[in-house]
């Protein structure tokens, strides 16, 4: 048995220690907004926030993870519902299947800079590919969201 | 002005494309027919793609796949905005695979040029039943009311809401002629929507087909032969069995159609997990069959003789030989792509429960009515026996087009008894797709001595996409032709021919097809020529281009060359063509004109490390009428960024047959810090609306590498850009 902590909630699971964190999410606890990509830790679609750090969770046992908070895409927090916000507002999604990873990898980078300027995004994005071509809206959003926090 | 359609049933049928039985305005059954919920509501239902409930939602079927081409969006509001319906009060729906729907097959870039007028006369239909409804509620003419924003408006003020006229609007008879709002008044075409998923898609909440869950389902992943159509010679499932999770090994078999499944060793587990650790602890010996003998690095040898020969003449006009014997000067260009592959974000997939009697699937599909006949076909059943419901896709780009992936699923549930979910690895995605073809080309051309082109050679030999449908097919196809056939140059002397090239993977259509090797070597050439003639690019197109014209073609959507030169100039003006540029940095142009779409693209590139930077795009492109520019501009940005990954790192090789790449490392992607500006204008438009998804992309590529001539002074003929160092 396994126990992991998913948005807030505790989730003790049977499953083999070695199975990557991706798949629990997607397969035993049925949480599926959290994508598979390649695998490999090459692409960040896996991408969830690890007490507040973003990792891809396609290449991470289970058992390396728990008592750890974890973050998905269906979780929330200031940044990341902000980000949502400013997501929709520019109409970044296209096929829509990365975008949780990018949100999630956006998310972390707010979390510790609070205006990244353009190379601090390519910094923070390059793990996570968009085959649609979407990185200049979400460059774009993330530099939105800046502006709504300061509205707020 | 007001169009005046008569919408007798049979220009229904013909322009939803039914081949018969048009039921779209017949059609009193509920578009949810099983849907209990719906039924126990009031609705109004005057066509396929309407459902007005009395509390005045409206829900408007999308008959084409949603892929990050906008199309749920696009086509619906079309309905809404002639139905004069409040935008915030509609629900999209997604069609099953059905052929009561049309031609679902979303790809070609044609699902608004296809369906707009349709989608306008289902939006009008209602909207002139909802008028009669009101009219006879009130006991006035019709002619007295009009629609605005859910309501129904008498010209003496009263109104009501669209939802109180459906048990009314329910008994009123199709009218047999509609009046199509004048588009000046467009709420919604022409404007910028946002994604009608966009919530969907940013809380992770967007049901993709890898996200379909049913209650006891199992999770396969399938060993399949290196070599394609490589067959399973024996195999030992013992390890696989071990491992956790594993419930059972399975065989499964080839189904030799355009689509159907490969065939090979199905591992049924109860978690993706398990079920991809058991194939790859699988162990198989495969009889690879003849395709073993391909080497893609020898059959770019073969191809490029084949086009350093004569070939098989399809154009010849004029006197090419003449022109170059008696030419102030020649050039002449050899071109090597290599295959490709679409690898988008979401792999391969499909849900499928077979039961005894019925077959249900979940698929991320570009083909639903394709797919639903191969598994109707494979299955030996009916039609009515097997429902095909088309998910979100996380990407498509030809690749979902081919629904090999969803026979699998129906074969592994019918042979276990239970609901499957067919999920392809990422390696396997690669390595088992429908390649874009590798192609050779050679190019010849012939200045006079005030530099106008006065010959045209373009040889090229690739293989087929129709090979993959037809066996013995060793030469492009129509189709594969006119893209450099019917390029609009004024050239007095122009031949095309076309090599020989069998093919040794399954060839298939992927983002922009043919585009890519044609645009390709057309807008490199063609600047060349440019250099040759010691004329400034952007000048020497426009006169390559020539005069204003319609070219002759036998589409009924005209090539116009004005058109085409309009898109450069804007292209050029945004892009300030001929001002200085920061030192290093260089400019330059591709035009094309595809899926009827014409586009122009400037890039501004330079070296950094000896690397290519591409800095900035601008993108020109004159599709017609424009239904979202939101999406519009969305496609040109992503289009470009796609261009842009061909560019630099697209290469797929075969070595003894089998595909050489795996993932992600050696298929390589742009990413956020290669991702250029992309500036795009729209050409402001009256004319039928033109394909949008693919034309982006084949401007990309060349306008990259003219670019890199001005700066290096070298030609680079083959892509990617990988294999020369630049990336």
């Amino acid at each position: 048995m396994v126990t992991l902590y998913i948005n807030g909630k505790k989730h003790t699971i049977d499953a083999d220690p070695e199975m990557p964190l991706l798949w629990a999410i997607r397969d035993i606890i049925g949480l599926t907004g959290t994508k598979y990509g390649c695998g490999k830790g090459l692409c960040g679609s896996c991408k969830v926030l690890l007490d507040g750090s973003p990792v891809q969770s396609c290449i991470l046992p289970i058992s390396s993870v728990e008592g750890k908070q974890i973050t998905t895409i269906e979780g929330s927090s200031k940044n990341l519902d902000l980000l949502k916000e400013a997501w929709v507002e520019l109409n970044v999604p296209q096929c829509g299947f990365c975008q949780p990873g990018q949100l999630i990898a956006a998310a972390a980078l707010l979390d510790t800079n609070d205006t990244p300027t353009d190379e601090d995004i390519n910094e923070a994005m390059v793990g996570n590919i968009c085959r649609c071509g979407t990185y200049q809206r979400i460059k774009n959003a993330i530099h939105k969201t800046v502006e709504l926090k300061k509205q707020r | 002005m007001s169009t005046i359609k008569n919408l007798s049933r049979r220009s229904f049928v013909k322009s939803v494309g039914l081949a018969s039985g048009g039921l779209i305005l017949a059609c009193n059954t509920s578009i949810f027919s099983d849907n209990n919920e719906e039924k126990n509501n009031v609705y109004f239902n005057p066509n396929l793609f309407v459902q007005l409930n009395s509390d005045g939602n409206l829900i408007l079927i999308a008959s084409r796949s949603e892929m990050g081409n906008g199309v749920r969006t696009s086509l619906t509001s079309i309905i809404a905005d002639e139905m004069e319906a409040d935008w915030n009060k509609v629900t999209v729906k997604q069609a099953t695979g059905d052929t009561k729907y049309g031609d679902q097959n979303t790809d070609g870039s044609r699902s608004v040029r296809y369906l707009y007028d349709t989608m306008r006369e289902m939006g009008a239909t209602a909207k002139a039943m909802l008028i009669l409804a009101a009219a006879k509620k009130w006991q006035v003419s019709p002619e007295e009311c009009s629609a605005k924003n859910h309501f129904i408006i008498h010209s003496s003020g009263k109104k009501i809401a669209f939802g109180d006229l459906v048990t009314i609007a329910k008994t009123i008879k199709v009218p047999t002629e509609i009046k199509l709002k004048p588009t000046q008044n467009f709420n919604y075409i022409g404007k910028y929507l946002r994604s009608v998923d966009a919530e969907d898609y940013v809380n992770g909440t967007a049901i993709f087909g890898l996200d379909k869950r049913i209650d006891n389902m199992k999770f396969v992943a399938i060993a399949r032969c290196p070599v394609t159509f490589g067959a399973v010679k024996s195999f030992d499932k013992s390890a696989a069995l071990k491992i956790t999770g594993v419930e059972d090994v399975i065989e499964i078999p080839r189904i030799e159609k355009p689509f159907g499944s490969l065939g090979g060793v199905a591992v049924i587990a109860t978690n993706t997990w398990a079920a991809f650790k058991g194939k790859e602890a699988l162990k198989i010996t495969w009889n690879y069959g003849e395709n073993k003998a391909y080497n893609s690095d020898e059959y770019m040898k073969q191809i490029t003789q084949n086009v350093h020969k004569q070939g098989k003449v399809v154009k010849d006009h004029g006197n090419v030989n003449n022109a170059f014997k008696n030419a102030y000067k020649t050039t002449e260009s050899t071109f090597q792509l290599p295959h490709l592959v679409h690898a988008p974000m979401e792999v391969p997939n499909a849900v499928a429960w077979v039961q005894e009697d019925s077959c249900e699937v979940w698929a991320p599909t570009q083909a639903p009515q394709t797919t639903r006949k191969d598994i109707v076909s494979y299955l030996q059943t009916t039609e009515d026996k097997v429902t095909v419901n088309v998910t979100f896709l996380g990407g498509g780009f030809g690749r979902k087009s081919k629904p090999d992936y969803v026979l699998e699923a129906v074969i592994v549930s019918q042979k276990i008894k239970a609901p499957v979910q067919v999920v392809w690895t990422r390696e396997d995605d690669i390595k088992h797709s429908y390649y874009h073809t590798t192609s050779a080309q050679y190019l010849k051309g012939a200045i006079d001595e005030k530099g106008n082109v006065v010959g045209w050679l373009h040889r090229f030999a690739l293989p087929s996409i129709v090979s993959t449908f037809q066996s013995g097919v060793d030469y492009a196809a129509g189709f594969e032709i006119s893209s450099a056939s019917n390029i609009p140059f004024d050239i007095d002397n122009m031949k095309v021919e076309v090599g020989k090239a069998p093919a040794h993977v399954r060839i298939g259509w992927l983002r922009s097809v043919i585009n890519i090797p044609h645009g390709f070597s057309v807008n490199v050439f063609a600047d060349e020529l440019a250099y040759l003639a010691k004329k400034d690019p952007l000048e020497f197109r426009l006169n390559l281009i020539g005069k204003d014209r319609i070219e002759d073609t036998k589409n009924p959507i005209k090539y116009n060359t004005a058109r085409l030169k309009n898109v450069l100039r804007i292209a050029a003006k945004n892009a300030q063509w001929g001002k200085e540029l920061p030192e290093g940095h260089a400019y330059g142009l591709a035009v094309q004109h595809s899926f009827y779409t014409y586009v122009a693209s400037i890039v501004e590139v330079s070296l950094e490390n000896e690397k290519v930077k591409v800095h900035n795009i601008y993108t020109a492109i004159d599709c017609g009428t424009v239904i979202n520019k939101n999406t519009v501009i969305a496609q040109m940005e992503g289009a470009a960024v796609f261009g842009m990954s061909l560019a630099y790192y697209g290469k797929i090789t075969a070595k003894n047959g089998a595909i050489e790449q795996n993932n992600y490392h050696d298929y390589k992607m742009i990413r956020m810090n290669n991702a250029p500006k992309v500036h795009v204008e729209i050409v402001d438009s009256t004319e039928n609306p033109t394909g949008v998804g693919e034309p982006g992309v084949p401007v990309i590529a060349p306008a990259i590498v003219n670019a890199l001539f001005k700066i290096t002074g070298k030609r680079y003929y083959n892509l990617p850009l990988s294999e020369y160092n630049l990336v």
